[in-house]
């Protein structure tokens, strides 16, 4: 038997302004040029796939290696070296199918990387012509959300915020979501996320692949210095690129899981939709 | 109705259609003119703002003892295999020359024992191959502005092209199409830029480019020709193999190697 409060819950659906124009179209280019970046940065990552420490590569100690080996019976396996650790990962990493579906030794495949045959030449074009779409977006995006009031009234998480994150943590892990009121806003962890990406992760990101220039490294030794050498700033830049991936991907899960619709068409359109259930006892 | 299966296998195929239009559409532009020069763009506007932004006289970081690569990785050509250069190595180049030729008032002709003679500076610098790693040597070598100096640049002279003894490819039409360099002036000019003749303390070895190779600290290892044979001040690079000022270059590689 249904109780009375239950019978009486009625759903409202409320439609409000969720994102601002330069929020969505900061959004896209961001998705545009974070994928070219990605891949064309795997494809410059190929021409030597090892990573290191320090100013200079010391090849007999990599931090990470894609390498293609033969084992006794002559048969090429690609295998992975991160600190020393290998694994055997043919297929994907250090061995792959080309175009023609012959294997190749490559570091990633040739499905991640643009161009997709090895092509050091142009993808360094890719790469540093969308990078600087890319700083410039994000610099409008930074500039625009400090003039607008975006950064302090939408990403700065309040005190008292700050003191649910433990709570905040728990409901994402268990797949609850902000609902009425509190879906108008991001929520603490969402902040915190976007915060540590935009101050952080991207900074970081940037400032390492300045020190790989070697004209800059001139100009600013610090730059280099900064992250312990040039072949560190390197390895540095290429972690920082696959925090960003991570954080990719949790990002699409949460849009996946809390109404694929509903956020898509808040990023497109800007509007988003409240379901509240009043009368409902939770 | 789709089935769970169905949907999954669509849903697949979809997102495989996806990628393959997105990765063939890129590899497509990676091969059309218009495209390729308008993202190389950005590079001629690296070309602009690091210079700017570092000035023209910025040391590139240098090295103690302690820091140097051994071994030092040697790339592209590590020994010429053409009888000409092999002759000269026979005989520790006791017959080479260097020949300073093009838009100078002094033409010149130096043996080793000359450079040895120029103005010379000692570097522990960084050398980054375009590939990403990088390696520290030990360089000496003959001030190339101290050599410029002696030959007197013509007012028309802006490039300073390095022609070297290594042959890339053998073509039936081109013949023996050999490595070749070049850099601006202000670049030669640049106290760290010199034509290295020793290498960690010996003579400089063949891997790494017997007997005289460029060191441009500010560049990437490709700009740093090996077994120079002849210089030429030039005011473009129209007529001089591909046109784009190296053998990088007429292969798709930017004349400004900062980056």
């Amino acid at each position: 038997m249904a109780s009375p409060s239950e019978r009486e819950k009625t759903v409202s659906r409320e439609r409000i302004y969720r994102h601002r124009v330069p929020v969505r179209l900061g959004h896209w280019i961001n998705v545009f040029c974070m994928a070219i970046l990605l891949m064309s940065g795997l494809q410059i990552f190929n021409a030597h796939p090892a990573l290191y420490w320090g100013s200079r590569s010391r090849f007999d100690d990599p931090v990470l290696q894609l390498a293609a080996n033969r084992d006794a019976a002559g048969q090429p396996h690609g295998i992975t070296t991160v600190f020393g650790y290998s694994v055997d990962t043919t297929g994907v990493l250090g061995l792959s199918a080309d175009g023609s579906g012959a294997a190749t030794a490559r570091g990633f495949p040739s499905w991640a990387t643009i161009p997709g045959p090895q092509w050091l030449a142009m993808g360094r074009r890719w790469h540093f012509f969308f990078a600087w779409l890319f700083v410039v977006n994000g610099a409008l995006y930074l500039l625009w959300s400090m003039l607008s009031g975006h950064l302090h009234r939408d990403l700065l998480p309040s005190r008292r915020e700050a003191g649910h994150i433990g709570r905040s943590l728990w409901d994402h892990l268990r797949f609850r979501f902000p609902r009425g009121e509190a879906a108008k806003r991001y929520n603490v962890l969402q902040k915190l996320a976007y915060l540590i990406v935009v101050f952080g992760v991207v900074p970081v990101l940037i400032l390492a692949g300045l020190a790989m220039s070697p004209r800059l490294d001139a100009g600013y030794p610090f730059l280099p210095a900064l992250f312990g050498g040039r072949q560190s700033a390197r390895t540095i830049h290429f972690v920082c690129a696959f925090a960003l991936v991570l954080f990719t991907l949790i990002h699409v899960a949460m849009v996946l899981v809390s109404g694929v619709w509903n956020n898509l068409r808040s990023m497109v359109t800007g509007r988003y939709v409240i379901i509240e259930e009043k009368g409902r006892v939770e | 109705m789709l089935s769970d299966i169905d949907r999954r296998r669509l849903l697949k195929r979809t997102a495989a259609g996806a990628s393959a239009l997105l990765l063939g559409g890129c590899d497509r532009l990676s091969n059309t003119a218009w495209f390729t020069r308008l993202i190389g763009r950005a590079q001629s506007l690296d070309a602009a703002v690091q210079p700017a932004l570092t000035g023209g006289y910025a040391m590139a970081p240098e090295f103690s003892e302690a820091d140097l690569s051994t071994p030092f990785k040697s790339n592209g050509t590590s020994n010429p295999d053409n009888a000409d250069y092999q002759a000269l190595a026979q005989k520790a180049f006791a017959d080479w020359r260097l020949e300073v030729t093009g838009l100078v008032d002094r033409p010149a002709s130096l043996s080793l024992a000359e450079l040895r003679a120029l103005p010379a500076r000692t570097q522990i610098t960084r050398h980054d191959c375009v590939e990403g790693w990088s390696c520290i040597g030990k360089w000496t070598g003959a001030r190339l502005g101290a050599l410029l100096d002696q030959v007197g640049p013509k007012s028309a002279a802006r490039y300073v092209v390095f022609f070297c003894a290594d042959t890339m490819e053998r073509t039936l039409d081109a013949g023996e199409v050999k490595y070749y360099e070049s850099i601006d002036l202000a670049g030669a000019y640049h106290p760290q830029t010199i034509l290295a003749y020793d290498m960690n303390d010996a003579p400089l070895a063949i891997p790494y480019g017997a007997p005289l190779r460029l060191r441009d600290e500010r560049q990437l290892g490709y700009k740093m020709a090996k077994y120079i044979m002849r210089i030429e001040l030039v005011d473009s690079f129209a007529g001089i193999a591909g046109g784009r000022g190296g053998f990088w270059e007429d292969r798709g590689y930017e004349w400004y190697a900062g980056i």
